[in-house]
């Protein structure tokens, strides 16, 4: 069995250890905000934070995740008001929205380790987040007015 | 994409528009001709065939029901705001909501940038007709005469007496059928007058896509469901099952066994499905089944065998149907003074849409249900009722938002193995392709060759363009009922897969033959792909354009200009393509203008240029790029610093949102140009992942200035057109840059 925290409760399992956390969170656990898109770490559509980091889950095998904290999009903000959140309406960054989930997990766990990243800084940490619909004008204008928003505070 | 109705409201003005109140609610839907009061028994009868309707709640909550798909375009809110504008509602009371294949939905289908074009109209007369009945019935409320009244903001207004559409709908009988003619004669707001359509709006898609809560396809689940994945077959056509050896897969905990696919549709050849408890299991169990397969006769063809075909068939003089004959392009080949052709190519290219299919069937005892997100439920309805061998009213498919669509999602056919599965096993299936799966079963936009051949006199003007296009053919692998008619008898067309060949440019002659590539039709199951016919066409029209002005030393814009006149055919028709190619020259002078054109540049820089009119003829959309290239001697130093793109679409009902839709299929255009692209080999695609599948990513993108032309003009579609002026406009700027001229699509090598 293993156990760990998701979105701040206490959980174990029985699911094998090297199931990949994706599916562990998805099935197991109902959280279906954090997707399924290449499996091979490559479109950022599983992302989640592992003790606040961004990891993909569909890779990181569910033992890595063992007395971890581990934080989905359903978990990111009570209110589902996380300023990125907040900025991804605002800016009416999601077409599709499939890879919406691991892009704001993705741009949060950068502005939570550099609150005010320069546009270089954004897109190289967002690169790896494939967006199929080509958002990526207004992902990054999010990203941005997040940071500004957090400025301000 | 394709429907069969060519002119699609006219379907619904042949029947009246019924407004009754039904229970404490207000129906509003198309029904039978009927005589007057008769409506609200119509209505609660649920006789009513509308591919458009709406309700409004006691508490004056507006539902309108969408049968488009949702997949990132925002349709629900374009389509609510027409009707909500017409009804004067407060846009704050209006919901949407996604539905099912009952039959009363009418014909359903979500592609070629049709939605908002083909819906207007009959959404505005809805709308307007509720505004009507809505006032009628506030105004004897009021104890006011309906002249001295207005809808605003969810109130009906007389002078100072206000009154709530939830008043009107609690306190008032609405009972009001529009005949036709009534609906057709309809006082319809004059663009100035309207609240909601061309202003800002938030899309009513976006929070839950921000939050994670939108539910795809991939997120359903029903009870006593079991997971599976498949074994997609070596070849898409004539592989079949020998044996299967599930020695290794029966160690795999949760394992549940396998299924060889017996489809009476002939959908699934050779199909093999793993079952488990969970997908890791299904998953890995589909990985550890050995399978011995009798390969379909296509196992070794490469897209080298493909494009050679491809080749063959458009050198040929007379192959394949005609899609344009204007004058004799042989007799101004004969006269001319000089002659000039060219050939081109484009890769196949995957959809990749970021969620892989996957759908989840379940039999409830009397009815087949699938649950997945779909773009042509009409299509697929028939299949799944032959596969599963009941009659099609037993058969609904559930929609769900759609994690990416591009086309892939028009065809249907991943909801067979999942439905042929629950059928052998007797529970609900949640059968999952994964990326790779996903790729080895896309329906890939074919490889294309094409050759042009141009006859010019002897002060350089073009006297006529012969263009041959080979392909395979979407339409005739997938729906071939909707093949079109050659001219003069000269056999069937894919009018997808040639569209755009026949552009507004005015030459004495022009001849365009679009040709079946058999052997890409008997490998692959050809696919529509954003864009479609003209995302490829395009690519040869534009590229060579640009060749003819280098070739007899025009300025390129001025050579297009030049053959932008707006005479004959190209005048254009009311209402859709109002101004014809004059439009396009508007355009096109407009991105002249904001594009720096001319300017001088550093060495090694250049800019291009291209123009398109859309999907169809029938739906022009406007729209002029211009890039600006920076490029060396090698393709891997392509770098496109800017895109310019001017739109003309007629009315914009969503601003912002059109303005999404142009940047996502001007950074699709720049994708197919530089980023994507495939090979088959072996019968099969070769990446099938994005280790070696690379679309566009976020520091790839360019400068892009897009701007929409004002207009109060019938509105045409968007998702799509932006795409097809990418690629040649990159292209046509490399020209300017290197003196290379690419003319295989994608861009892979400057020599």
């Amino acid at each position: 069995m293993i156990s760990f925290t998701l979105n701040g409760q206490p959980v174990s399992t029985e699911a094998d250890a090297a199931t990949p956390l994706l599916w562990v969170i998805r099935d197991e656990f109902q959280l279906k905000g954090t997707k399924y898109g290449c499996g091979i770490a490559r479109c950022g559509a599983c992302t989640v934070h592992l003790n606040g980091s961004a990891v993909r889950s569909c890779v990181i095998p569910l033992a890595a995740a063992r007395d971890a904290e581990i934080t989905t999009i359903e978990g990111l903000d009570e209110n589902n008001a996380h300023p990125l959140q907040v900025a991804w309406v605002e800016a009416q960054v999601p077409q599709c929205g499939y890879c919406q989930s691991g892009q704001i997990m993705q741009a949060a766990s950068l502005l939570a380790d550099n609150p005010q990243p320069t546009e270089a800084e954004i897109v190289a940490t967002m690169n790896g987040n494939l967006c199929r619909c080509m958002a990526y004008i207004r992902i990054k204008a999010a990203i941005q007015a997040a940071a500004s928003a957090g400025q301000e505070v | 994409m394709a429907t069969p109705a060519k002119n699609p409201p006219a379907e619904l003005t042949r029947r009246s528009f019924l407004v009754g109140t039904v229970g404490t609610s207000v129906l509003m839907g198309f029904g039978a001709v009927l005589p007057a009061g008769c409506a609200r028994e119509e209505l609660a009868a649920g006789n009513f065939s509308p591919t458009i309707w709406f309700e409004m709640s006691p508490d004056g909550d507006i539902l309108v029901n969408i049968t488009k798909a949702e997949m990132g375009q925002h349709v629900g809110t374009a389509l609510a705001r027409i009707v909500a504008d017409e009804l004067g509602a407060d846009w704050n009371r209006v919901a949407i909501k996604h539905v099912d294949t009952d039959p009363k939905w009418g014909f359903m289908v979500t592609g070629g940038s049709w939605s908002v074009h083909q819906s207007f109209q009959a959404l505005s007369q809805a709308g307007a007709a509720g505004r009507i009945a809505l006032i009628e019935a506030g105004a004897g409320l009021l104890g006011v005469t309906p002249a001295d009244c207005v809808a605003v903001d969810g109130q009906v207004r007389a002078g100072e007496q206000r009154l709530s559409f939830a008043d009107v709908v609690q306190r008032g009988t609405l009972d009001r059928s529009f005949s036709a003619e009534e609906l057709a004669a309809l006082p319809l707001k004059a663009p100035a007058d309207r609240n909601l359509m061309g202003r800002p709006v938030a899309a009513l898609d976006v929070p839950d896509k921000s939050t994670g809560q939108a539910v795809y396809g991939l997120d359903v689940e029903r009870p006593g469901m079991v997971f599976a994945r498949p074994l997609v077959p070596p070849t898409r056509f004539g592989s079949t099952v020998n044996a299967v050896d599930a020695t290794v897969a029966e160690k795999i905990p949760g394992y549940l066994g396998y299924e060889v696919l017996k489809d009476p549709s002939n959908t699934c050849q050779g199909w093999v499905v793993a079952l488990a408890d969970n997908f890791v299991s299904a998953s890995r169990a589909a990985d550890a089944l050995q399978v011995d397969w009798s390969y379909g006769p296509t196992a070794k063809v490469t897209e080298v065998d493909i494009l050679t075909q491809g080749s063959m068939l458009a050198f040929g003089s007379d192959t394949g149907a005609l899609w344009v004959d204007e004058g004799d392009v042989n007799a101004a080949a004969q006269t001319a003074a000089q002659t000039y052709e060219a050939v081109y190519t484009t890769a196949t290219a995957l959809h990749f849409q970021l969620e892989p299919v996957n759908a989840l069937a379940e039999f409830d005892g009397d009815t087949w249900h699938l649950h997945c997100g779909n773009q042509w439920q009409s299509l697929i309805l028939p299949v799944l009722a032959t596969a599963l061998e009941v009659p099609e009213e037993k058969v609904v498919i559930h929609q769900y938002y759609l994690g990416g669509g591009f086309g892939r999602r028009l065809v249907g056919d991943y909801m067979i193995p999942a439905a042929l599965t629950a059928k052998a096993v007797g529970k609900p299936v949640k059968l999952v392709f994964t990326r790779e799966d996903d790729a080895r079963f896309d329906c890939v936009r074919s490889p294309s060759v094409q050759r042009l051949q141009a006859s010019l006199d002897e002060t350089g003007q073009v006297t006529g363009i012969e263009h041959a296009a080979v392909a395979g053919w979407p339409t005739l692998g997938n729906a071939p009922a909707l093949l079109a008619d050659g001219l003069k008898d000269s056999g069937k067309v894919d009018s997808f897969a040639i569209s755009g060949a026949d552009h507004w440019y005015s030459l004495p002659n022009h001849r365009v033959r679009a040709i079946n590539n058999e052997l890409a039709q008997m490998t692959f199951l050809p696919g529509w792909l954003r864009a479609v016919g003209p995302g490829w066409t395009g690519w040869a029209v534009e590229s060579f354009m640009d060749e003819l002005a280098v070739l007899t030393e025009v300025d390129p814009i001025e050579f297009r200009l030049g053959l932008l006149d707006a005479g004959g055919k190209n005048a254009g028709e009311a209402p859709v393509s109002v101004g014809g190619a004059s439009r396009l020259e508007n355009v096109l002078r407009r991105v002249r203008e904001v594009s720096g054109w001319g300017e001088s540049l550093p060495g090694g820089e250049g800019r291009g240029v291209a123009i398109c009119a859309g999907q169809e003829r029938t739906m022009p959309t406007w729209v002029a790029c211009v890039a600006h290239v920076a490029a060396e001697s090698a393709a891997e130093t392509i770098e496109v610093k800017r895109l310019s793109m001017v739109i003309d679409c007629g009315t914009v009902v969503d601003p912002d949102g059109a303005l999404a839709q142009a940047q996502g299929a001007a950074l699709w255009g720049l994708s197919l140009a530089l980023h994507e692209g495939t090979f088959i080999t072996d019968g099969q695609v070769r990446d099938r992942n994005l280790n070696t599948y690379t679309p566009l990513r976020m520091a790839d993108v360019p400068a892009l200035d897009i701007e929409f032309v004002a207009s109060d003009e019938f509105p045409a579609g968007l998702g799509e057109p932006p795409l097809i002026v990418v690629a040649p406009a990159i292209a046509n700027a490399i020209f300017q840059a290197t003196g290379v001229r690419p003319r295989d699509l994608p861009i892979r090598k400057l020599s």
